[in-house]
Formats: C-alpha cells, sequence, structure tokens
C-alpha cells in the first residue's frame, strides 16, 4: 500500500508543472476574463457610496438628495484619485454621450459647489435629471451583472428592470451567432465531401501513392495559418493569379471579384481545415478489415450494397469526430474571415476582438466569449449524448 | 570582445544612472519612422545646436493607457510627447498634462485657432482626403462622385470603420461643413448617413492600414479611396505615382504637443515649443514628409508644388472640416456597433 501512494505522489510530482502551467497560464485567465462579463468593477470602484443609495430606489422619478449628495462627493473624489476614466468609459459604452456628462460635472463641482448637490449637478449638466441617466449607472453598478450577456444577446434592461430588445438597427450579435454556425457548418459539409472521397483513397491507394498523398494532406499542417491565408489572398486578389489566369485563358473579360466575398473565406476554411476531417476519417477507415467486404460480394452484395451496408456504417464514428473537429474550430475563426472576408463575412471572434481591442468593452468582450464557450460545450455536450465522447477516441 | 561588451554595458548603466540621480536632459517623445526622422532634421539637431539644451528622444505608439500609467508612476522620464487629438482630450481630462502657458510660446495668435488647446500646443496637421489616380481617371471627384457610380464606375475605397465614414457620406449627400456634426448628433442625421452609404455598399472595398490605399490604387483595385494625405503624396515622390488628392471637404486632424506634468524639464520644453514655433521653420517640413505647420504663415513664401501637398495651406484648409473627437468620444461605441450592424446586413 505505501508502496503505492509513492507512486501516486511520484506521478502527482511529475506532472505538477504541466498543471501548474495549466492553471496560471490557462485555467486562471480565461477565468479571469469571463469573469468580467458577469461583473462589474469600474463604476463600484468609483461611486462605491453611490451605488449603495441608489440600491433601494424606485427607478421611475430622480432619486432622493442623499444619491445627489454622495455623487457630488465622489465624482470629485474619482477624478482626483484617476478612477473617473474607466467608470466614465464604461457609463458611455452604455449609453453615448454619458462620459461628456460624467466629466464636465465633476470639473464644475471641482471648481465650486453653488447650494445643495442636487442643484449643482443639476445645473452642471441637465442629463442628471433624467432616470434613465441613473438607470445607467445602476446596470453598470452591479456584480454579478446580466447587462453584458444580455446586451451579447441584443437586449436589454431599462431603468425599472423590463428586459427589452435594443432597437432594431443596433441589433447585431443573434445575426452574427447564426451566421458563425451557419458557417461552421458549410466549411464542415465541404470538409466532408472532399475528405472523405480523400480518406477512402488513402487506405486502397498503393503504397508509393499513399506516401505522396499523405503528404499532400499534412503539408498545410505544417505551415502557419496566417501564412497560408496571406496565400490565398495572392491567389484570389483582383491582379492575382486566378484573376490573370482566368484573363489569359479567356474564361472572363475582366477580372473577378473573388476577394473580401463569401466564397473566399469558405474556401481559405475548407483548405485549412481539411486535414483535421481527413485525419479521423482515415483512422477508422483503416481499421476496417477488408475481408468484411470481400465477404460481402461472395455474398452477393453488389459494389452499392457494399459501400451503403457494410463500409459506411463502421466510418460513422470517423465522420463524427471529423466534423466535430472541423466544426468547433470553425467557428472560433478569427485571422482568415478578417483578412480575406468582406464586411458580412466576420464570425464571433472578429467581435470579441473588436469589442476587445477597438472599443476596449471588455465586458462585452467577455460576455460573447462567454456565449461562444457555452455554444461550443453544448454541440460537444450533444455528441457526446448521441453518439459518445469514447468516438473521439477511437478516431 | 565580450570584456568589451560587458566595460560598455558597465559604462552605460553607470551613465545612465548617473544622469539619472542629476538633472536628465529634455526628453522628447514623437512618432517615430519617417517622421521623427524629418523632425530631428528640422527641430531637435537645430535646437540642441541653437540653444546648447540637450535631447533624448523616444517614440511610441500612441494610447492614453501609456500616458495614464506614466503620470500614476510619480517618476515623470518624459517630458514633451506628441499626441493625437483624442489623447489630448482625454488626457486634458485627466489633468495628465501641464496646462500650456501661451504667453512663452509666442501668445495664441501666432497659431491657427484649431492648433489651440489648453493643454497642448499644435505640431502638425494632417488629412483624410479623397485620392484617385490620375492615371486611369481624368476627372477631379468630389464625396458626391464618390457615391455616384453610374458616372465613375467602379470599387471605392473606405476604412472599416464608422468613425469619418459617416461624416463623408453626409458631405457627399450635399451637407454643409459646418452642419455635419451638428446633423449627427441627431437620429435623423445618422440615418441619412447610413442611406447614403446603402447606395454604394456592394461597391466598397474596406481598408484597414494606412499603406493599403496608395497599393489599391496602384493595382486598380478600387477607382477612388480615402487616403491620409501623406500616404498619397508620398506615392507620388517616392513611387513616381500619379495620385491626385481632393482637399475639398477632406477631413483633417492635429497632433499636439503636451507637457507631461510633473516633468522636471518644463521650462527645457517651453524653449523647445518657442524654438519650433517658427514658420519657416515648420515649412522646411514639408519636402521632408508632407504635414502642415500649424503656426501663422508656415505657408508663405512656398513654391506651387509644395502648396499643393501642404495641409495648413489656407486654400486647402479653409476647404476642409476638422474632426470633431469630442462628438466620436461620446458617440463611438454605440455607432460602432450600429455600423457593423449596418455592415452585417
Amino acid at each position: 500500500m505505501i508502496g503505492r501512494g509513492r507512486v501516486k505522489l511520484e506521478a502527482a510530482l511529475l506532472l505538477a508543472p504541466l498543471l501548474l502551467y495549466i492553471a496560471t497560464g490557462f485555467v486562471a485567465p480565461i477565468a479571469a476574463m469571463l469573469w468580467r462579463g458577469v461583473s462589474d468593477t469600474e463604476v463600484p470602484r468609483a461611486f462605491p457610496r453611490t451605488l449603495a443609495a441608489l440600491a433601494d430606489w424606485d427607478g421611475r422619478n430622480p432619486p432622493g438628495d442623499e444619491v445627489f449628495a454622495a455623487l457630488a462627493d465622489e465624482l470629485v473624489a474619482a477624478r482626483a484619485a484617476g478612477t473617473l476614466n474607466a467608470a466614465a468609459g464604461r457609463l458611455n459604452s452604455d449609453t453615448p454621450g454619458l462620459r461628456t456628462v460624467v466629466f464636465a460635472t465633476a470639473r464644475r463641482l471641482a471648481r465650486h459647489v453653488e447650494g445643495s448637490p442636487r442643484a449643482a449637478i443639476l445645473a452642471a449638466d441637465p442629463a442628471w435629471g433624467e432616470v434613465e441617466t441613473w438607470g445607467a449607472l445602476r446596470r453598470a453598478g452591479a456584480t454579478p451583472t446580466d447587462t453584458h450577456l444580455l446586451a451579447a444577446l441584443d437586449l436589454r434592461r431599462s431603468a425599472d428592470g423590463t428586459i427589452t430588445a435594443v432597437p432594431e438597427e443596433q441589433r447585431l450579435f443573434r445575426a452574427v451567432a447564426l451566421r458563425t454556425v451557419w458557417i461552421g457548418y458549410l466549411v464542415t459539409l465541404l470538409c466532408l465531401v472532399l475528405g472523405y472521397p480523400l480518406a477512402a483513397a488513402l487506405v486502397f491507394v498503393p503504397r508509393r501513392l499513399f506516401g505522396l498523398l499523405m503528404f499532400a494532406v499534412l503539408l498545410p499542417f505544417w505551415t502557419s495559418l496566417i501564412v497560408r491565408t496571406a496565400a490565398w489572398m495572392v491567389l484570389l486578389a483582383r491582379e492575382g493569379i486566378i484573376n490573370q489566369a482566368f484573363l489569359t485563358l479567356g474564361l472572363v473579360v475582366e477580372p473577378v471579384q473573388m476577394l473580401f466575398t463569401r466564397t473566399a473565406v469558405l474556401v481559405a476554411m475548407v483548405h485549412i481545415l481539411l486535414p483535421f476531417m481527413v485525419l479521423p476519417l482515415y483512422a477508422v477507415m483503416r481499421q476496417i478489415p477488408r475481408a468484411q467486404l470481400r465477404a460481402a460480394a461472395s455474398l452477393g452484395a453488389g459494389p452499392v450494397a457494399q459501400l451503403v451496408r457494410v463500409w459506411l456504417p463502421q466510418t460513422l464514428p470517423g465522420v463524427g469526430a471529423g466534423a466535430l473537429m472541423v466544426f468547433i474550430q470553425a467557428i472560433g475563426f478569427y485571422v482568415t474571415p478578417a483578412l480575406i472576408g468582406g464586411g458580412a463575412d466576420q464570425l464571433l471572434p472578429f467581435f470579441i476582438g473588436f469589442y476587445a481591442t477597438q472599443t476596449v468593452n471588455w465586458g462585452l468582450a467577455a460576455a460573447l466569449s462567454i456565449l461562444l464557450l457555452v455554444g461550443t460545450l453544448l454541440i460537444l455536450a450533444l455528441f457526446g449524448r448521441f453518439l459518445g465522447l469514447a468516438q473521439l477516441r477511437a478516431a | 570582445m565580450m570584456r568589451q561588451t560587458l566595460a560598455l554595458v558597465v559604462a552605460a548603466v553607470t551613465a545612465a544612472l548617473s544622469s539619472a540621480s542629476t538633472a536628465r536632459d529634455l526628453t522628447i517623445v514623437s512618432w517615430g519612422g519617417a517622421y521623427q526622422d524629418a523632425q530631428r532634421q528640422v527641430y531637435f539637431q537645430p535646437f540642441t545646436q541653437a540653444t546648447g539644451v540637450r535631447i533624448v528622444e523616444d517614440s511610441w505608439d500612441g494610447g492614453i493607457g501609456v500616458l495614464r500609467t506614466r503620470a500614476q508612476a510619480g517618476n515623470q522620464t518624459w517630458d514633451l510627447v506628441q499626441v493625437e487629438s483624442e489623447e489630448l482630450l482625454l488626457g486634458c481630462d485627466e489633468g495628465l498634462f501641464e496646462k500650456i502657458d501661451w504667453a512663452r510660446v509666442g501668445g495664441k495668435d501666432h497659431y491657427i485657432p484649431e492648433a489651440v488647446h489648453e493643454c497642448g500646443v499644435g505640431a502638425i496637421l494632417y488629412n483624410v482626403v479623397l485620392a484617385w489616380d490620375r492615371t486611369r481617371l481624368q476627372a477631379t471627384p468630389t464625396w458626391a462622385d464618390f457615391f455616384d457610380v453610374q458616372r465613375f464606375p467602379g470599387k471605392r475605397g473606405l476604412r472599416r470603420g464608422v468613425k469619418l465614414t459617416l461624416e463623408i457620406a453626409l458631405l457627399a449627400d450635399g451637407v454643409p461643413r459646418d452642419q455635419v456634426y451638428a446633423l449627427l448628433r441627431t437620429e435623423t442625421g445618422v440615418e441619412r448617413a447610413f442611406r447614403k452609404l446603402d447606395t454604394i455598399k456592394p461597391h466598397i472595398v474596406w481598408w484597414q492600414a494606412g499603406a493599403q490605399p496608395p497599393q489599391m490604387l496602384g493595382a486598380g483595385e478600387v477607382t477612388m479611396t480615402t487616403a491620409y494625405n501623406g500616404r498619397i503624396t508620398n506615392a507620388n515622390r517616392a513611387e513616381g505615382r500619379n495620385f491626385g488628392i481632393q482637399w475639398r471637404d477632406s477631413l483633417f486632424t492635429i497632433d499636439s504637443w503636451v507637457i507631461m506634468r510633473g516633468s522636471p524639464n518644463r521650462d527645457a520644453a517651453y524653449r523647445f515649443l518657442d524654438f519650433a514655433k517658427d514658420p519657416r521653420r515648420q515649412a522646411s517640413l514639408l519636402p521632408l514628409i508632407p504635414y502642415g505647420g500649424t503656426a501663422r504663415g508656415a505657408n508663405e513664401g512656398l513654391g506651387a508644388d509644395l502648396l499643393a501637398v501642404s495641409p495648413s495651406n489656407p486654400d486647402n484648409l479653409n476647404v476642409s472640416l476638422m474632426i470633431d473627437d469630442a462628438f466620436w468620444m461620446d458617440h463611438l461605441d454605440r455607432l460602432s456597433q450600429r455600423f457593423n450592424a449596418w455592415l452585417a446586413r
């Protein structure tokens, strides 16, 4: 018993560096990022007392004097402490214009306060007389919060707490999520249609040809994703190689627009993801005994019956595993659509990047990440439920 | 070799430490690259020669976060920084910069009014313009022509993003320059801009990096495009292109010098700004890199070739619109979302 315990301890110690690396380099940062999707820290840091005073506000009329008094103090203090900017930015991403309102009010109050805090704040900016301004403040002040998650589904909570859809022209993410799934589906289907015969060919071709085919399948694996995408840009450009060839052959009179189209995105994504379909299929197909096909033939099955009743059913685990790998990677694609897609071809990850780096709205970026992660887990769960995750191992 | 290197490192570290403990040299931070090379030739080296004040150069890529961190760090190692207009507004709001004492830099009237700010002295002026390839298109197009694919067939290049795209759409729709931002502050105005963009949506090629528009023009990918005036002039000068620039209804912005709050070299910084205010000196930047000077008279006595590419030439400046950064700070989030939704439809 002692011996076995020691073995376990040794195993744990050997694994410790890896586990530590995964925990600190992978799990912790991702968890911290996702946590931002359900939390709000900027406004509570700048206005803790205002938010506390706002806790039992009814959401229908401007709040009481004690709230105004707390806000007046905290606006000035936050400006001096350097925390006002983050809070103002957060409020502005909720309601355009609040950044200016917050800073203008803070500047005015820092100079002088005349009369009651309420009068001074309202004199500095009449926006503080509107309930939606306070609604924004309260929305941005709670942890845990559903604000970002709702925004990721094109919904928002008004000042009195009811959930409503955002105006038509602001709706974006539901359509993007659908498009992401749709492109993922198309890429998976195309990979299957191209990959299945290729994998079968790998099993049946003579040995010398096998080496060549396998090399062709694996070659893209050894090249960086960005290089392969850039190569497609060169090929598909208006004065690129394909258009030049078409023009020379007289197939077209003027260059065809291929770059920045949905077709270009599909072509490049299929090219990049094809090995992930071919390899699991090949692994499964290789294990099917050839003798079964001969046995089926000797029992009178024609080529079609051999294929449909003996071969196909046994390759299904490979189809499932390949499709799963291609689909999950496809819905997470960022660089390829960003570089060779048009405005209407961007997937969910593009918007995660957009909000994380362009408008620095990390809450929304995190909420969109949660959406993508939950979607991926859901697909994995469905796969496990109907096909069994053990199939993945077989492949 | 090894020992020599080591000795050098030791010497460098000692020098750095000793200079840090005493008064350090005036540190000027700009955008690096060809621009800073030109600044060195026109401003930095002549300033040191004239005054004996030594300059340490640094460069940065922008971003208010960097300035914020430096302001909070206490030990300020940057004195004079060239910032974009958005950083100027944000940093001034947050108190990261010294307030400018205009009496020490020649007074406000020495400069064009757009270059004067509570916290910054305008350094250069540059534009986003309509550009086209004269070898392929013999006309002189306007924004209205940019949106007329019947008369001028072909693709149009626009920067992917909502900023400036809406302004251009309204200008093309006949809105006078001085009413563009007032209109964009209303729902009607935003709606009108998007409706105008609808009319050429399938013909737009979206660019992202400033190097792309001259490439796209040169390759014939687009018939007209928005572009930074500097990129177009550089392509004409260095690559022998014949690209046209439409100054009418172009959009300009100003990069400014700011003095970091708590800078121990404030006096030297003011001496530099006073030195850099000379209109003749500012004009001598133009042959090197086509950014406009901000002092009044910085375009006087220039030849026709330089006047044609100078953003602050009154003939060009008076027909341009200054980008309203205060507007974009308030509305970028919401309008970006709407733009992305529009793009996705």
